[in-house]
This record gives structure tokens, C-alpha cells and sequence, in this order.
């Protein structure tokens, strides 16, 4: 969003479709790529060594697509992924999928086989565009070294302009290997199209007022539209200007400060309970760049049932999909704001931060961090000090599953773009590939991976990637032996039946130690912060193998079909059941 | 309900399918979809009609827009317009039979395209209805249909409404001539189907 292409000085020159490739990504400010080299992609990993561009080889293309994601996340531009065609072009799609549900700007790159065989079952020829139609803002095959330049950086506009996505360009080998004309500046797609829909009238902004300044309960739930709108300022001024608690969306969390007083934090199936409970009593939703969706409302029918919403979105199919919107302000969320601001004097009146307070107090003595941990150690007590260690200050990237709520509700994210997950679509073995893309991104950052046992394995082969990069990658593995969320699934709705989610692991710490990275194992609290701190102090990567209760449950829970505020709790006799009851194997 | 929109898009390969695909994606079906070349160089007309949720219509015409080959989109609605589809009847006549099935294609303003000695084609243009009364009065007066092909609907709105969007995005028209924007308020300000943010006005 941020990222403008520079402007290239450049003069019609002869170039082969491969160097046009490279030409345009230089052009459009692009330093790192993420992928692998096959067959039909020749070409242009030929014509590289001619251009400043640093390419990473992953292990996986699915890693490319989740690296570039991890990329784009961690610094706001567009991540680049480069693949053959055929299977390294079918591996990419969980990482595209994962980028489209996410709102986030890539452009993925494929060699596809010659445009004289296409259509004709050629070795690895597969119909990349058409698997990835729906997974896409939008894709192109290219046959015509022409096309190249003035195709990529039309794919570069749409990736980063409105909402932002992925966009895959499949280019044929004859195209790579043909001569054309290129010239940057000639190649400046036309001015994208702003969504005809787009609208914040006049009177639907005084209606928002209306409420706004009416409202006795206010909520502002905070989105990941915060970030790419960067209104990280603007919420911020609303919500102190009219003392109004702020939600995060798990995506939305680090657009507004964890420490702040109105911070109310996560919000959702694993949100906090006096979060969730707020919301149900609030009288006014301000949803900002987010897209309520079910994770986060629960069951629809009873979703703050006496809360008028006000949604400003800038997709304006999001409006009225899930939770009709009382009011809708369709466009960009900080100029919405820079709208609205003006208009709205300071208020205080602390009567609904004092109810909100007052539901904090009894999730405090249920909070399994002010539990003791009578010599049992819990993945709540590790993030926690993981959080006090880095002061809150570590990129943090986390996989899918227990690990990723216990991240969510003790790691206090300060500040944008310090939290990266795969939100949407819930894509587990995205964390190490991801943080791969973030530390390239931000090397001066520390970047933390967290991961659970099961998701780690799933990309775990990336370890030689952030060797031979020379990655200074920390690792996180929470491991319980088990799928954590689909056991505790199985054991509050299926009845305790552990179908298939006892996971058998390598040992991690001889599994890093076989790459060359250093390593420890911590089974106790009481080295939780020393092993942290070994890791902080070594140069290069570090990996730490957190054995910890096998059991536990992410807390609270919202069940499948029930209303926000019907939360399963963890249990608050003032004892840990679980300590109690648990019985060691 | 069945809901009708008319989309301007790009006359290019796989236009088609991506259109389709958001559909098939929404979980939504196609009862008809026409397509064919506009008034201008390049730009395709579709009339697409399908069966969805009384409120779905926002959500589909916002959807479509964000493909990136959609220039126009308009959800027909209500409004007043023009709804035309051609079907083509053949129906099995002996000459002996032929008399009865002429009189009905006079009544319904069909045309007689073709002659064969067992069959005739009948060429009948008009709105649904039309078309299903004709194939109900032929099926009642015991005539054998043996093929029935329907185009579909199309739609045009009434009165001087012109696509605004295709004019502010400089799509060039065949004649390249300025397109004056319409001063009918029906056609002109419902245009762009803006958003007002009343919930019970969607659109």
C-alpha cells in the first residue's frame, strides 16, 4: 500500500521475456524473491544473475507463497513468489489461498510450458490460471514477450491497490525465451479502477455521527484494514477523543497498542470473556476494517443483539454479509476517519470503561498465567514470559491451532505488523516459511516463530532454508503430542473421543541440531526464561522444544453455534482442575 | 427471487468463466446468462438472471465489480426496461397439420423459419411468458415439439440511460464520440447503485 514503484529511468531496450521479468520487478522496487527453479521457469532463472535481486530457495513452493506472505506482512510491500509450472505451481496454491483470505499483496510468478503446447497434457503443464481463478484477486497467462512488462506491473497495481491480494502471472517458456521492446515507464498500467461502490455520503457520515456521539456503550472493533489503510493514529484518536474501548480481531491485533488503557484485547471464539461480554452489551459497534467474520461473531441471530454497527470497509461486498450494518462507510478507512474526526469533541464519561472493567476481575482468577504452575508447565506461562523477554517488541509468527490463541491472548502486541498468522484460512505449517519472509523483510527485527508440534512438521524442512540464508530465526515449538485445537474439539464436543490427534514428534532439538542450529529442551517453567534468553544471546538461529501440558484447553471457548457470550470457561474454584485431576502418564 | 444484472466486460478469453466462477463460488444459480457484443469496440453485454436471496443483489454486483475484467454492472431490479428472449420452437407438422400451428404463430407474432416435411421451426421473440404460452398452446393442441432452444433473457433499461462507468474509464466507443450523460433521474443517479447505508435500501 505504502509502496509506490519507483520511477526507473529507463529507454526502450532489447530484452529476452526472462530479462523483462526481472527488469519490471526491479522497477517496481522489488529486492527479494521467494522460490525454485524447474524446467519451464528456466529462462528466467537464467537471466537473474543480471539484475540486484536477492532470491531465497525454499524447500517447498508452498514456503515461497507463505514467505512472500510472511514478506508482505512484516513490511507492507508486495511479496514475490516464483515457481515452475505443474507441481510447483499447484504447491503455491494453499500459500495464494492462504494470502487471499488475508487481504495480503502478492504476486506469484509461474513458468508455464510453451504456448505451442498448451492444452496438450505436456510434461508438467498444468492450468495454473484456472485452478487459481477463484483463489486470486486476478491472473494472467502470457504468451508474447510484449506482455510481460505491461502484465506484471498491472499485476503489482492490483495486488496493493483497494483491498489488497495475490495476482499470479503464468508466463510460457517461448514467452520467457522471446525478444521484445522493454520499457518501464511505456509499461505504467492505467490507474486501477477504484470500486464504483465506494461510498461514504455525506448523510450516511452524519448518521454515523449521530450514533457515535449518542452512544452509551461504544465499541471499536479493530481490523486488519487498520493496518493497510494504516488509520493506525486515527483509531486511536477516535477511541481516546470518546474514552471507547477497542476489540481486536486476531488479524487486527498490534493496530492498536495492547498496553493502552482502552485496550480490551482479542475478541471471538477464543476471546477473552469480559471482550465478548462487552460487545454483547455494547450499544454501538464501530467496526473498522474487519469482516465480522465467524470466528469472531459467533452465532449471527444473537450477536450483540441491541448494538447499532457502523461499518467502514473498503470492500464493499464485505458490508451486509455477515452483520447488516445499521450503517455503512465504504472506502478508505483513514480518510473515513480523517472525515469523521473533526466533528467529534473530547468526552468523558467513564460509567460503560468502568462496567467493561468490572468484567475483567472474574477472568483474572480463572487466567491460567495467575495460576501457579506447581512444577507443570503451560503454553500460557511460556508466551507470557516469551512476552515479558522481548519486552513485546519481537515479530511474532505464529502457526495455526492452541499455540496460535495462547499467542493471541498473552503476547501484548505493541505495535503494527508485529503479530503475523494465517488468519483466515487457518493454514497450518505457514510459521516457519512465513517468518523466513518476515526476517528478510525486517532483519534488523527479532523475529520469534511459534508453532505447535503438529504444524511445525508440516514445513519443518524450511530449517535448511534459514541456514543457508543465514536466517537469525528463534523457534518456538509448543509441544503438547498432540493436535492440540482438534483434541480439545474432540474432548468438549466429540465426547473425549481422541480420534487420530495423538502426534508422534522427531526429537526438535536433534532435528535442528542435524541443520546446525542450536538448540534446547525445556520441560519446567523455571527455564523457560533461561533457554529464552540463550536464544536471544546466540547469533543465528535457535530452536527451544517447550514440552508442555499435554491437555490443557485454549479458555475461554465459544462453541460451535453459540451466541459470543456463551463461553466455556476455564474453571475458577481457585485451583487449577487441570493440576488437580490430571494424572501424569 | 430471481435476480437480473447487466455486465459490461472485457471481450477477452476466460471472461466468461471468471463470471461464471463467482456464481458457482457464491453458491449461487445461473438461470440464464447471454452474452454478445455491445455498442462498443471490445466490450462484451451480458445478461446474466439467477435465483438468490431477496437481499443477495448488493453482494453479487459488488462482487462482480471486483473482477477485473467487469466494467459495469447494473442491478436491473425494478426498473424499468426492455426484457426480450428469441426462442426456437420445431414442432412436428405433416403438411396436412400445418393450418392450425400457423394460426397460433399468428396470434403470438411467430415466424415461420423453416419447412420440412414432418417438422417447422417457429421464431418467436417476446418475454418469458410469451414464449411459455406458445409452448403450452402448442403441447395442449397435441403437437409434438421436438426441440425447444431458448436464448436466455436480455434486458435494456428504458429511456436515455447510458453506462457512465464506461465513459469515466475512457473505454472507447465505436464512433468515439463524447457520450452525454443522461439528465433522466431515473437513469442517472440510481446509475451507480451507491450505497446509501440504509440497510432497508440496499441498493
Amino acid at each position: 500500500m505504502s509502496e509506490a514503484p519507483k520511477s526507473a529511468a529507463s529507454s526502450p531496450r532489447r530484452l529476452t521475456g526472462a530479462e523483462i521479468v526481472w527488469a519490471t520487478l526491479e522497477g517496481e522496487g522489488v529486492r527479494d524473491v521467494f522460490g525454485y527453479p524447474g524446467g519451464a521457469i528456466l529462462p528466467v532463472y537464467d537471466a537473474l544473475r543480471k539484475y540486484p535481486i536477492r532470491h531465497i530457495l525454499v524447500r517447498h513452493e508452498q514456503s515461497a507463497a507463505h514467505a512472500a506472505d510472511g514478506y508482505a506482512r512484516a513490511s507492507g510491500k508486495v511479496g514475490v513468489a516464483v515457481a515452475t509450472s505443474g507441481p510447483a505451481a499447484t504447491n503455491l496454491v494453499t500459500g495464494i489461498a492462504t494470502a487471499m483470505m488475508d487481504s495480503v499483496p502478492l504476486v506469484c510468478i509461474t513458468g508455464q510450458v510453451s504456448s505451442k503446447l498448451l492444452g496438450t497434457d505436456a510434461f508438467q503443464e498444468v492450468d495454473i490460471t484456472g485452478i487459481t481463478l477463484p483463489i486470486t484477486k486476478h491472473n494472467y497467462i502470457v504468451t508474447d514477450p510484449q506482455d510481460i512488462g505491461p502484465v506484471l506491473r498491472e499485476a503489482f497495481l492490483i495486488a496493493r491497490s483497494g483491498r489488497p491480494g495475490p495476482v499470479l502471472v503464468d508466463i510460457s517458456k517461448d514467452a520467457q525465451q522471446g525478444m521484445a521492446d522493454f520499457d518501464f515507464a511505456a509499461a505504467t498500467p492505467t490507474p486501477h479502477r477504484p470500486h464504483p461502490m465506494l461510498s461514504a455520503e455525506h448523510d450516511a457520515i452524519a448518521e454515523a455521527l449521530k450514533l457515535i456521539l449518542s452512544a452509551k456503550r461504544p465499541i471499536i472493533l479493530a481490523g486488519h484494514g487498520i493496518l493497510e489503510s494504516n488509520a493506525m493514529d486515527q483509531v486511536r484518536t477516535l477511541a481516546e477523543r470518546l474514552q471507547i474501548p477497542v476489540a481486536s480481531t486476531l488479524l487486527g491485533l498490534g493496530a492498536f497498542p495492547a498496553s493502552h488503557p482502552l485496550s480490551l484485547g482479542m475478541m471471538g471464539m477464543h476471546g477473552e470473556a469480559w471482550v465478548n461480554q462487552a460487545i454483547q452489551q455494547s450499544d454501538l459497534l464501530i467496526a473498522c476494517g474487519m469482516r465480522f467474520d465467524d470466528r469472531v461473531t459467533g452465532v449471527l441471530t444473537s450477536y450483540a443483539p441491541n448494538a447499532k454497527k457502523i461499518h467502514i470497509e473498503i470492500d464493499p461486498a464485505e458490508v451486509n454479509k455477515n452483520v447488516k450494518a445499521d450503517v455503512a462507510l465504504i472506502g478508505d478507512l483513514r480518510e473515513i476517519l480523517e472525515t469523521l474526526l473533526p466533528q467529534i469533541a473530547a468526552r468523558n464519561d467513564s460509567t460503560w470503561l468502568r462496567a467493561v472493567n468490572a468484567l475483567k476481575g472474574d477472568a483474572a482468577v480463572r487466567d491460567i498465567k495467575n495460576l501457579p504452575d506447581l512444577g507443570h508447565l503451560y503454553a500460557a506461562h511460556v508466551i507470557h514470559d516469551l512476552w515479558r523477554a522481548t519486552e513485546g517488541k519481537a515479530i511474532v509468527v505464529t502457526d495455526v491451532g492452541q499455540h496460535q490463541m495462547w499467542e493471541a491472548q498473552y503476547y501484548k502486541h505493541e505495535s503494527p505488523r508485529s503479530l503475523i498468522t494465517s488468519g483466515g484460512l487457518g493454514t497450518m505449517g505457514f510459521a516457519l516459511p512465513a517468518a523466513i519472509g518476515a526476517k528478510i523483510a525486517c532483519p534488523e527485527k527479532e523475529v520469534w516463530v511459534i508453532a505447535g508440534d503438529g504444524g511445525f512438521q508440516m514445513t519443518s524442512a524450511e530449517l535448511s532454508t534459514v541456514v543457508q540464508e543465514h536466517l537469525d530465526i528463534r523457534i518456538a515449538v509448543i509441544n503438547n503430542g498432540f493436535l492440540g485445537m482438534v483434541r480439545q474439539w474432540q474432548e468438549f464436543i466429540y465426547e473425549g473421543n481422541y480420534a487420530c490427534v495423538s502426534i508422534l514428534s522427531p526429537d526438535f532439538v536433534m532435528l535442528a541440531g542435524a541443520h546446525g542450529i542450536p538448540g534446547a529442551t525445556v520441560r519446567e517453567r523455571s527455564e523457560v526464561l533461561p533457554a529464552v534468553e540463550a536464544a536471544r544471546h546466540t547469533s543465528g538461529p535457535f530452536l527451544i522444544n517447550f514440552m508442555v501440558e499435554k491437555e490443557d484447553a485454549v479458555y475461554p471457548m465459544v462453541g460451535p453455534g453459540c451466541a459470543l457470550d456463551e463461553m466455556i470457561r476455564r474453571p475458577s474454584n481457585g485451583h487449577n482442575p487441570l493440576i488437580e485431576t490430571s494424572e501424569e502418564p | 427471487m430471481l435476480h437480473t444484472f447487466v455486465a459490461l466486460v472485457e471481450d477477452k478469453p476466460g471472461v466468461l468463466t471468471r463470471v461464471a466462477s463467482l456464481f458457482r463460488r457464491l453458491n449461487i444459480n445461473i438461470i440464464s446468462l447471454t452474452v454478445g457484443h455491445s455498442e462498443r469496440l471490445e466490450v462484451s453485454r451480458m445478461t446474466i438472471v439467477a435465483e438468490a436471496a431477496p437481499g443477495a443483489g448488493h453482494r453479487i454486483k459488488a462482487s462482480l465489480f471486483k473482477l477485473e475484467n467487469v466494467l459495469d454492472v447494473d442491478d436491473i431490479g425494478q426498473l424499468s426496461c426492455v426484457t426480450r428472449e428469441l426462442a426456437l420452437i420445431k414442432v412436428a407438422a405433416a403438411p396436412h397439420a400445418r393450418g392450425p400451428i400457423f394460426q397460433l404463430a399468428e396470434i403470438f407474432r411467430a415466424h415461420v423459419v423453416d419447412l420440412a416435411p414432418e417438422s417447422l421451426m417457429l421464431e418467436l421473440t417476446g418475454v418469458a411468458s410469451k414464449i411459455e404460452g406458445l409452448i403450452q398452446v402448442l403441447s395442449e393442441g397435441n403437437n409434438e415439439i421436438l426441440e425447444i432452444s431458448r436464448t436466455g433473457r436480455m434486458v435494456m433499461r428504458r429511456g436515455q440511460h447510458t453506462s457512465r462507468v464506461l465513459d469515466a474509464m475512457r473505454v472507447p466507443s465505436p464512433e468515439q464520440e463524447p457520450i452525454i450523460p443522461s439528465t433522466d433521474a431515473a437513469g442517472s443517479d440510481s446509475r451507480l447503485g451507491l450505497f446509501s447505508g440504509d440497510p432497508n435500501h440496499p441498493l
